[in-house]
C-alpha cells in the first residue's frame, strides 16, 4: 500500500478563495465608487438648481430711487419643486442686514473670487443645502451689495441616492456573483488538467514507464518532464537490476558447474582414501553453494516481481501438471512418484512464474526430505479457498520448529545431510503473501509434511 | 334639516366663546374619544354636513370647529400651533408656507395624487375656481361679459352705472383675496387694467366671499370679482338674479388644503380626519355636500389649478408683498 501523502491546503481552494476575494473587493470598490460618482452628480444637480435660482433673485434686484428692490421672480422657487416636495429656505440681505425671508438662515462665507459659495448644514433640524451668493449694485451715487442665502432640504437628493446605491448595490453583487462563478469554472478547467494527468499516471500498469505524450498546459510541461525524467531512469535501473540478477546468476553458477565437474573428474582418477574423502566433501560444498547461489538469486527475483507483480490469467492445474511432469524424472531417479489430484481446472489470475517456483520448492522438499518408494501427492482445490497442498508420508516437520521453518536461511534438524540453503519456504511464503494469500506448514495425522499454499 | 340643527348647534357653545371667532361649534359634543379642533376658513355651512358624516363614522371624536379668515388662520396657527389639530384654508400660499415653515405633521401613505399634496403634510381637497357673479338685472339688454376684457369693457361703457357698485377682495385682508390676486397678476396684464377700471369706479373691499355674496344678493353691488365658485354656487341657488360666471380667458383654480398641526394632541384622530377629507368623492350621491371635492382623476394640464409648490412663497415674500400691495394700492385706491 502507497502511504498517501501529506495534505496542507488545497490550490484549487487557494485560487477559488483568492479570486472571490478579489471579485468581493472589487465589488464593494464598484459599489462605491458608482455610489460616490452618482451621490456628486446628483449633489451637482441640485446645486446646479440653487445657482439657477439664486441667480434669478439676485438679477431681479434693482436701486430704484436710492431704494434696494428685490421682485423675486416667480420661476425663483418655482424651480425649486421636487417630486419629494423639498422644503425651501431663504434670507435676502442688503449689506449683511437681514431684509426679508427666513431670519434663521445664515449666510455663508466662502472664498473672496468664488461667487457662489456651497454649504450643508442644518436648518429647523434639517439638513440642507444651502447657496449664497452676493451682487454689487452701483445707483445714483451709492453703492449697495444685495446677498441672497438659499437653502433646500435633500429629501429628492437621498431618494435618488437611495435608488442609485439600490442600483449600485445589484450592480455589485451582479459583478460579484458572475466572478464567482468564472473563477470556479477557471479553478475546475485548470485543476482538471491536474487531473487528467493524475488519472493517466493511476491508470498505467505496473509496467508502463514510458513517457506521457499527451499535450498539457505549458505551466504543468515541468511537472511532466520530471516525470517522465524520473519514469526515465527508473525503467533504465529495473532493467539494469533485472539484468544484474540473471547476469549474476550466470556468473556464479557456471564457473560453479565447472569446478565442480573437475572435482568428480579428479575423484574418479585419485586412489587414496582420504583424498577421495576430501574431495567428495568438496563436491558438496559446490553442491551446496550452487544450491544457495540458486536459491539466493530466485529469492531476489522473487522479491523483485512480487514488489511489481503482475497479474495474468492462469491455470493453476496446467501450471502445476507442466511442472509435474518436469520434475517426474527427479522423482523416479528417487524411486518416488508424483500423484497430481483435485479439480480439472482452476482459473487463477497471478504471476505464474511465481506460483511456479513456490510450487517447485514445495515439492522439491517433498521429494528431498520424505524416504524412497513413497508418494508425493500434488492437490490443486478451490475449497476453502484456491490453494495448491503437496504431502508426502516421510518425516514431517520437526515439531518444535515448524514456526521457524520459513525464516530465511532457517533450516531443521532432519535436514542435517541434505543439500539446502533453507530459502525454499521462505520463496513459497513470499509468492503466497504477494497474492495475498499464505503458507501453512502441518504435518498429516498418518505422518509425513503437508504444505498448503493458499492464494 | 341638517343645517337647522347645526345652526341650533351653534348657540350653545357661543354662549360662553370669549375668542371672536367668525363661528364656532360643536360636533358630537360629549364623545369619549379624540376631540379634533379644526380651524377652518370654509363656512360652516359648507362644512358641516362633511364633519357630521364624519362623526357618524368616528363616534368617539369629537369636533370643535372654528371659523376664521385665511389671514387670521395663519396668524393664529404661527401664534398657538398648539392650539389647533388640523388646518383647513383656501389660501394655498399660507397652507404651503406654514407646511414649509414646519408648522404642518406629515402623514405618510395618504391616497392623494402627488400634485395635490405637499411634503406628506398639505394635503388639498377641493378644487375651487375663481368666478365673476353679477346681478343680472345690472345686464338688463347688455351681453353679459365672459372675460375679464369684456367686464372691462361693460364697465368702461357704463361707469356711472358702475360707480361704487362693484365688490372684490381687499387683498391686504384677506389671504384668499391676496392668492387669487398675484395668481391673476402673472397670469395676464389684464389684472392690473381691470383694478384700475374698478379702482376709478369706487370699488367695494370685502374680507370675505360671503359678505361679497350677500351684497350681491340684496343688489348692494352688481358685480363681484374672484368670488370662490364654491360660495357663489350655494348663494345663488335659487336666485335667478344672480350669475355666476367663470372667466373664459383664464381661469384661477384654488385648492382647499388640510394639514394637521405639527403639535397636535390628536394625532390619530387628526389623521383620520385628514384621511376622510381626501377620500371625499365628488359622485358620492348621498354626499351632497356643496363643496366641489377633488377628483383624484382629474387631469391637471386641462385644470389651471394654482400648484402646491415652493412657487407660492415667492409672494409671500416681505419684499414682494410690499411691491405687489403698493402697486396694487396704486391701482385700485385711487
Ligand atoms: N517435506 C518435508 N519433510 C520434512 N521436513 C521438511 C520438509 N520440507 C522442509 N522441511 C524442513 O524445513 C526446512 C526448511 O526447508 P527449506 O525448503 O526452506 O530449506 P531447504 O530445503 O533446507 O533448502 P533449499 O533452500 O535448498 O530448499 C528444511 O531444512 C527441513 O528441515
Ligand atoms: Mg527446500
Amino acid at each position: 500500500m502507497v502511504p498517501s501523502p501529506t495534505v496542507s491546503g488545497s490550490l484549487r481552494n487557494r485560487l477559488v478563495l483568492a479570486l472571490i476575494g478579489g471579485a468581493a473587493v472589487l465589488a464593494i470598490l464598484l459599489f462605491f465608487t458608482v455610489r460616490s460618482y452618482a451621490a456628486k452628480v446628483a449633489q451637482q444637480g441640485q446645486d446646479n438648481i440653487l445657482v439657477a435660482s439664486v441667480a434669478s433673485i439676485l438679477d431681479a434686484a434693482a436701486l430704484r430711487e436710492g431704494a434696494l428692490e428685490v421682485d423675486i421672480p416667480y420661476a425663483a422657487f418655482s424651480m425649486l419643486s421636487t417630486p419629494s416636495d423639498d422644503r425651501v429656505f431663504y434670507a435676502v440681505f442688503q449689506d449683511g442686514a437681514f431684509m426679508s425671508g427666513y431670519d434663521d438662515l445664515q449666510l455663508s462665507d466662502g472664498p473672496e473670487e468664488e461667487q457662489w459659495t456651497f454649504h450643508t448644514g442644518e436648518v429647523r433640524g434639517e439638513r440642507i443645502r444651502q447657496v449664497s451668493a452676493r451682487r454689487t449694485l452701483v445707483g445714483l451715487g451709492k453703492q449697495t451689495e444685495i446677498a441672497v442665502a438659499l437653502g433646500q432640504t435633500q429629501d429628492a437628493l437621498s431618494d435618488t441616492l437611495d435608488q442609485i446605491s439600490r442600483n449600485a448595490a445589484y450592480l455589485g453583487l451582479g459583478f460579484f456573483l458572475l466572478t464567482a462563478a468564472l473563477s470556479f469554472w477557471v479553478a475546475s478547467t485548470t485543476f482538471g488538467q491536474l487531473n487528467r494527468l493524475t488519472m493517466s499516471v493511476t491508470r498505467r500498469g505496473p509496467q508502463d514507464l514510458s513517457p506521457f505524450k499527451k499535450p498539457v498546459p505549458k505551466e504543468m510541461a515541468p511537472l511532466v518532464l520530471s516525470l517522465n525524467s524520473l519514469m526515465g531512469r527508473l525503467d533504465q535501473s529495473l532493467s539494469q537490476s533485472e539484468d544484474f540478477i540473471a547476469e549474476a546468476a550466470h556468473r556464479v553458477r557456471t564457473p560453479l558447474a565447472t569446478v565442480r565437474s573437475y572435482a568428480e573428474t579428479t575423484l574418479h582418477r585419485v586412489e587414496r582414501k582420504e583424498n577421495r574423502e576430501a574431495l567428495r566433501a568438496m563436491v558438496r560444498a559446490i553442491d551446496e553453494s550452487s544450491r544457495a547461489a540458486g536459491q539466493l538469486l530466485d529469492h531476489a527475483m522473487i522479491t523483485f516481481r512480487a514488489d511489481h507483480l503482475e497479474r495474468e490469467e492462469i491455470d493453476l492445474v496446467d501450471l502445476t501438471r507442466e511442472l509435474v511432469q518436469r520434475l517426474t524424472p527427479i522423482a523416479e531417479m528417487r524411486e518416488l512418484s508424483l500423484s497430481l489430484t483435485g479439480e480439472p481446472s482452476v482459473p487463477y489470475s497471478g504471476d505464474p512464474i511465481l506460483i511456479q517456483n513456490a510450487v517447485r520448492n514445495m515439492i522439491d522438499n517433498a521429494l528431498k526430505y520424505a524416504p524412497a518408494d513413497s508418494t508425493v501427492e500434488i492437490d490443486v482445490d478451490t475449497t476453502p479457498g484456491i490453494q495448491i497442498t503437496v504431502s508426502d508420508s516421510g518425516p514431517g516437520f520437526p515439531p518444535d520448529e515448524i514456526d521457524m521453518l520459513t525464516r530465511r536461511f532457517e533450516r531443521g534438524q532432519n535436514a542435517t545431510g541434505t543439500i539446502g540453503s533453507g530459502l525454499g519456504l521462505t520463496i513459497a511464503q513470499d509468492v503466497a503473501t504477494a497474492h495475498g494469500g499464505s503458507l501453512v506448514l502441518t504435518n498429516q495425522q498418518k505422518g509425513g509434511a503437508c504444505v498448503i499454499l493458499s492464494l | 334639516m341638517r343645517y337647522l340643527i347645526a345652526l341650533i348647534l351653534i348657540l350653545f357653545p357661543l354662549v360662553g366663546a370669549a375668542d371672536d371667532w367668525e363661528d364656532r361649534l360643536i360636533f358630537n359634543e360629549g364623545a369619549k374619544g379624540a376631540h379634533l379642533r379644526v380651524i377652518s376658513s370654509t363656512d360652516t355651512v359648507l362644512f358641516a354636513p362633511l364633519i357630521e358624516s364624519f362623526v357618524a363614522q368616528y363616534p368617539s371624536i369629537s369636533i370643535e370647529y372654528l371659523v376664521s379668515g385665511t389671514a387670521d388662520i395663519n396668524r393664529r396657527v404661527r401664534a398657538t400651533p398648539e392650539a389647533f389639530d388640523v388646518v383647513i384654508s383656501s389660501a394655498m400660499d399660507l397652507q404651503l408656507k406654514l407646511a414649509n415653515d414646519g408648522f404642518a405633521l406629515p402623514v405618510e401613505d395618504v391616497q392623494v395624487p402627488s400634485w395635490a399634496q405637499w411634503h406628506h403634510s398639505l394635503f388639498a381637497f377641493t378644487f375651487e375656481p375663481a368666478t365673476i357673479v353679477i346681478n343680472r338685472a345690472a345686464f338688463e339688454g347688455q351681453p353679459i361679459p365672459q372675460t375679464r376684457q369684456g367686464l372691462i369693457e361693460a364697465l368702461r361703457k357704463r361707469p356711472e352705472e358702475f360707480r361704487g357698485k362693484i365688490g372684490t377682495y381687499d387683498v391686504r385682508q384677506s389671504g384668499l383675496g391676496y392668492l387669487f390676486a398675484t395668481q391673476d397678476a402673472r397670469a395676464s396684464e389684464t389684472y392690473w387694467r381691470l383694478m384700475e377700471v374698478i379702482g376709478g369706479l369706487d370699488v367695494r373691499l370685502y374680507c370675505c366671499s360671503g359678505e361679497m355674496i350677500n351684497d350681491l344678493a340684496d343688489g348692494t353691488i352688481y358685480v363681484a370679482y374672484n368670488v370662490l365658485g364654491s360660495y357663489a354656487e350655494v348663494r345663488t341657488e335659487g336666485k335667478d338674479a344672480l350669475e355666476v360666471i367663470f372667466p373664459s380667458d383664464f381661469q384661477t383654480i384654488m385648492m382647499r388644503t388640510a394639514m394637521i398641526s405639527e403639535v397636535t394632541q390628536a394625532p390619530e384622530a387628526a389623521e383620520q380626519f385628514i384621511r376622510f377629507l381626501v377620500s371625499q368623492n365628488p359622485a358620492t350621491p348621498e354626499g351632497h355636500s356643496p363643496l366641489p371635492f377633488l377628483r383624484s382623476d382629474t387631469d391637471m394640464t386641462e385644470r389651471e389649478t394654482i400648484g402646491l409648490n415652493p412657487a407660492l412663497l415667492t409672494f409671500l415674500d416681505g419684499l414682494k408683498r410690499q411691491k405687489f400691495l403698493s402697486a396694487w394700492e396704486n391701482a385700485v385706491i385711487q
